[in-house]
C-alpha cells in the first residue's frame, strides 16, 4: 500500500472548471498512457482538452484518434492488455455504439476508466441529459459511479483508477456525470499537486500483460465447459468492489480530506421520507430537504454513487425506518413494471418484514429541467400515497400530460 | 478436466502458449486416410502438397530424405476428416473405415 | 403550506440574456471567477439549448459563501443582466425576478424609462449604454464585459477589480486592456433608478 500524507493547503490549485475540464485535468494528472476517444457531445470537451494537453507536451500520453466509439473501447482494450493506463470518454449514442466491447472489456478484466457525460438516447435526437445511456449499460461487468459536482467529478477519475488497477479487482469503471447540467458548468474545483496524484496512484501493475518474450492468448473461446466459471470469476470480482472501494477512498482521505462513500446520506436519521437519487438531483434534493425541514417536514436524502455494484444491504440498513422511499430517475425502462434505480430499491427492501412504501418518480427526461419544484412534488405525491397505503410503481413528473 | 472457477486463470487468459498440442484429436477419427505412393506428386517428384496444405490439424508429414521423397500422416492429430482425400489431384488418398 | 420555500438560501442567483455569439456565456463564465477568485463557491451555467449566432440565449450564476447544492435553472433571480437591446422588445426581462432584485440593461433608455415599460417598482434598475461604450473603445460590438461591469459596481457581488481580473486572465494583451477600459467606464456610466 501506498503512504499517503495530507496534501497542504498552499499546494491546492483551486480554479473554476466545468466538468469535462475537471475530468481531463484529472486524467492528465493520473498520467495515462493511452487515450482512444471518438468526440460526442457533452463528452466532448474532455477529449479536447486532453488533446491540448497532448500537442503541448504536458502529457506524453498517446491519444488514438479512432473513427467510432466501437473502436475507441477496442483500442483501449488493446492498450489495456498490454498493461497500459487507459481512459476514454463518450456519451449517449456513442456509448451505444461500444456496447459489443464493454462487455469485452468488463470480462477481460480490463481496468479502463471510461468517463460518460450522461446523455438522452435518439430518437428524437437530443443532446441533453438523462441516464438512459449508462443505465443500459448496466449489466455490461463496468462499476458505475455517479457524480454530483465538478470536484466529485475530479476526485473520482483519480480514485477510480486505484479501484479498477486493484487486482482483486481488475474491472473497467463508469465515471459519470450529468450531461451539460454538470459536463458544462463551472464550478470550484481543488485540484490536487501531479506529484500527490502520481505517488497515490502509482504506476500500474498488470496482473498479466500481452508481451511478445511471454505469449499469452486474452479473450478466447470457452463454451459450455468453463463460461460460466469466468462468470463466477468476473462476479466474485464485482463483489469485492465496496472493500476495495472502502480502502482507495480512506487513502484518498488521508491525502484530501475528501470522502463520499458508495452513497451519501442527509438528514435522514429522523426522515419519515427519503429521497432517493443520484448525480446532480441529489443536489437539489439536499436543497429541497432543508426547505422543506424548515417547515417542519421529516424528510431526508440518500444520493446514490455507486450503481454498480449496487450497496443494497448497506442501503437497506439505512433506508428501513422510513415510512417512504421516493426514488427520482432519469429514465424510463419501457416496458418494465418501474425504472432502473427503484427496482434495486425495491430488491433491497424486499427482504424486510416492514418495508417503506417505495415510489419511483420518471423525471428530467431529455434534459427537462429538475428544479426543485418537481422534487417538491414528488415528496407530496408520496405523502398521499402513504396516506391511502398505497403507490403506482412508477409515475412520470415533469412532463406535460 | 472440470476444473472450479477458482482453479483456472482469470478472464480465460491462455497462459501456456501452443497448448493446442496437448488436445490429440487422433481420438474423434472414424474414418482414416490411407495414401498410395504410385500416384502421389510428392512421391514422383516433391511437388503438389495439396494435402498437406489442406490438413487442419498439421497431420501430414511430407519428408525429403537424401534426395527421396516419403509420406506419413500423424495419426495423433488426424482426426479423419477427409479434406486431404478430397483435395488430392491424383485420388492418391481413400478413406477408409477403422 | 402556505410558507413559500426558498431553495437558495445565502445564494446569489443571476440570470443573463443576450443573443448566441455575442459572449453572454463568456462574460458569466468571468464574473464567476471573479467570485470565485474572491473565496466564494460558484456554479457558471448556459441554457443550454439554441448554440447558434443570433439566437436569443440565457446564461445562469450562482454566487455562495457556502457549496452549491441546487442543481437547475435559475427561475427567481436576484440579478438579470440583458446585454442586447433588441431583446427588450421580445422578452420581459423582469420575468421572475425578485421584487427586491436588480435589473442592469444595455440600452440607452433611463431607468425610469425601463421601469415604465416592464412595470418593474421594486429593486433597483441600472442602464448603460454598453453598446457605444464598446464601439468607441473596441471598435467593435462586444458589449458583454461593460455590461457586466455595471452589474459588477450595482450589486456589489464582488469588487470591480476582481472582474477585470477575470477578463484580462482570459484575454491577456490589447484585448484585455480594451476591455478593461470598457469596463470602467461603464461602471462610471451607469444610470441607476
Amino acid at each position: 500500500m501506498t503512504v499517503v500524507e495530507r496534501v497542504p493547503t498552499d499546494k491546492v490549485v483551486v480554479e473554476g472548471m466545468t466538468g469535462d475540464a475537471a475530468i481531463a485535468h484529472a486524467l492528465k494528472q493520473c498520467d495515462i498512457d493511452v487515450l482512444a476517444a471518438y468526440p460526442i457531445t457533452p463528452q466532448t470537451i474532455i477529449v479536447e482538452d486532453f488533446q491540448k494537453f497532448v500537442a503541448n507536451g504536458e502529457v506524453k500520453t498517446r491519444v488514438i484518434p479512432v473513427e467510432s466509439e466501437h473502436s475507441a473501447m477496442s483500442a483501449c482494450v488493446g492498450a489495456s492488455a498490454v498493461g497500459a493506463r487507459v481512459a476514454t470518454a463518450t456519451a449517449s449514442a456513442g456509448l451505444a455504439l461500444m456496447w459489443e466491447i464493454l462487455y469485452c472489456a468488463a470480462s477481460m478484466r480490463m481496468p479502463i476508466v471510461l468517463a460518460v457525460a450522461n446523455r438522452a438516447l435518439s430518437a428524437p435526437i437530443n443532446i441533453h441529459n438523462d441516464w438512459s445511456d449508462s443505465y443500459g449499460a448496466r449489466d455490461s461487468g463496468f462499476i458505475q459511479i455517479y457524480c454530483q459536482s465538478c470536484q466529485e467529478a475530479y476526485d473520482t477519475v483519480i480514485m477510480a483508477f486505484k479501484i479498477a488497477e486493484d487486482h482483486d479487482v481488475l474491472l473497467p469503471v463508469m465515471v459519470c456525470i450529468d450531461g451539460f447540467i454538470l459536463s458544462h458548468n463551472v464550478e470550484r474545483v481543488e485540484m490536487l499537486p501531479t506529484e500527490a496524484v502520481q505517488q497515490f496512484l502509482g504506476v500500474r501493475k498488470p496482473a498479466i500483460a500481452l508481451d511478445p518474450d511471454n505469449p499469452v492468448t486474452m479473450g478466447p473461446l470457452a463454451l459450455t465447459d468453463y463460461y460460466f466459471e469466468f462468470k463466477e470469476q468476473q462476479d466474485r470480482a464485482m463483489a469485492r468492489v465496496p472493500e476495495v472501494f472502502e480502502r482507495v477512498e480512506s487513502e484518498f482521505e488521508k491525502m484530501t480530506g475528501r470522502r463520499y462513500g458508495r452513497f451519501e446520506t442527509y438528514r435522514v436519521e429522523d426522515a419519515d421520507i427519503i429521497i432517493f437519487t443520484h448525480s446532480t438531483p441529489g443536489g437539489t434534493a439536499k436543497a429541497v430537504v432543508d426547505a422543506l425541514r424548515e417547515r417542519g417536514e421529516k424528510v431526508g436524502v440518500v444520493r446514490l454513487r455507486m450503481f454498480r455494484p449496487f450497496p443494497a444491504e448497506a442501503l437497506r440498513e439505512v433506508l428501513r425506518n422510513a415510512k417512504a422511499v421516493a426514488v427520482f430517475e432519469k429514465c424510463r425502462s419501457f416496458g418494465a413494471p418501474s425504472n432502473p434505480l427503484a427496482l434495486e430499491v425495491r430488491t433491497a427492501l424486499y427482504d424486510l418484514d416492514e418495508r417503506p412504501l417505495v415510489t419511483d418518480f420518471v423525471i428530467g427526461l431529455g434534459g427537462r429541467d429538475v428544479p426543485p419544484s418537481t422534487i417538491v412534488e414528488g415528496v407530496e405525491k408520496t405523502k398521499e400515497y402513504l396516506k391511502a397505503g398505497r403507490a403506482p410503481l412508477y409515475e412520470t413528473l415533469g412532463v406535460r400530460k | 478436466m472440470s476444473k472450479r472457477f477458482d482453479e483456472i486463470p482469470m478472464a480465460g487468459i491462455i497462459i501456456e502458449p501452443g497448448n493446442a498440442m496437448e488436445y490429440k484429436t487422433g481420438g474423434w477419427r472414424a474414418m482414416r486416410p490411407v495414401h498410395t505412393d504410385e500416384t502421389c506428386l510428392w512421391i514422383k517428384n516433391g511437388t503438389c502438397g495439396l494435402c498437406w496444405i489442406y490438413c487442419p490439424d498439421n497431420a501430414v508429414r511430407l519428408i525429403e530424405e537424401n534426395g527421396k521423397y516419403r509420406y506419413e500422416y500423424d495419426y495423433d492429430y488426424c482426426k479423419g476428416c477427409g479434406i486431404c482425400a478430397n483435395q488430392c489431384p491424383t485420388g492418391s488418398i481413400k478413406m477408409e473405415s477403422e | 403550506m402556505t410558507m413559500a420555500l426558498d431553495f437558495a438560501k445565502g445564494i446569489t442567483e443571476f440570470r443573463w440574456h443576450g443573443r448566441g455569439g455575442q459572449g453572454v456565456v463568456t462574460s458569466n463564465q468571468m464574473l464567476g471567477k471573479a467570485a470565485l477568485a474572491e473565496g466564494n463557491y460558484i456554479q457558471a451555467f448556459p441554457e443550454f439549448g439554441p448554440e447558434r449566432t443570433g439566437a436569443p440565449v440565457r446564461a445562469f450564476l450562482r454566487i455562495s459563501k457556502r457549496p452549491i447544492q441546487v442543481y437547475a435553472q435559475v427561475y427567481n433571480p436576484d440579478i438579470v443582466v440583458c446585454i442586447d437591446p433588441t431583446l427588450l422588445e421580445v422578452l420581459d426581462p423582469t420575468e421572475g425576478l425578485k421584487e427586491d432584485g436588480l435589473l442592469v440593461l444595455n440600452t440607452t433608455m433611463s431607468p425610469e424609462e425601463v421601469r415604465d415599460k416592464y412595470d418593474f417598482r421594486g429593486g433597483k434598475v441600472v442602464t448603460v449604454d454598453a453598446t457605444t461604450i464598446a464601439l468607441e473603445i473596441l471598435g467593435r460590438p462586444f458589449y458583454n464585459m461593460p455590461t457586466m461591469a455595471a452589474a459588477v459596481k450595482h450589486s456589489g457581488v464582488v469588487r470591480l477589480e476582481s472582474a477585470i481580473q477575470a477578463v484580462l486572465e482570459r484575454y491577456p494583451g490589447k484585448i484585455g486592456e480594451l476591455n478593461k477600459a470598457a469596463m470602467e467606464r461603464a461602471a462610471e456610466e451607469a444610470r441607476v433608478g
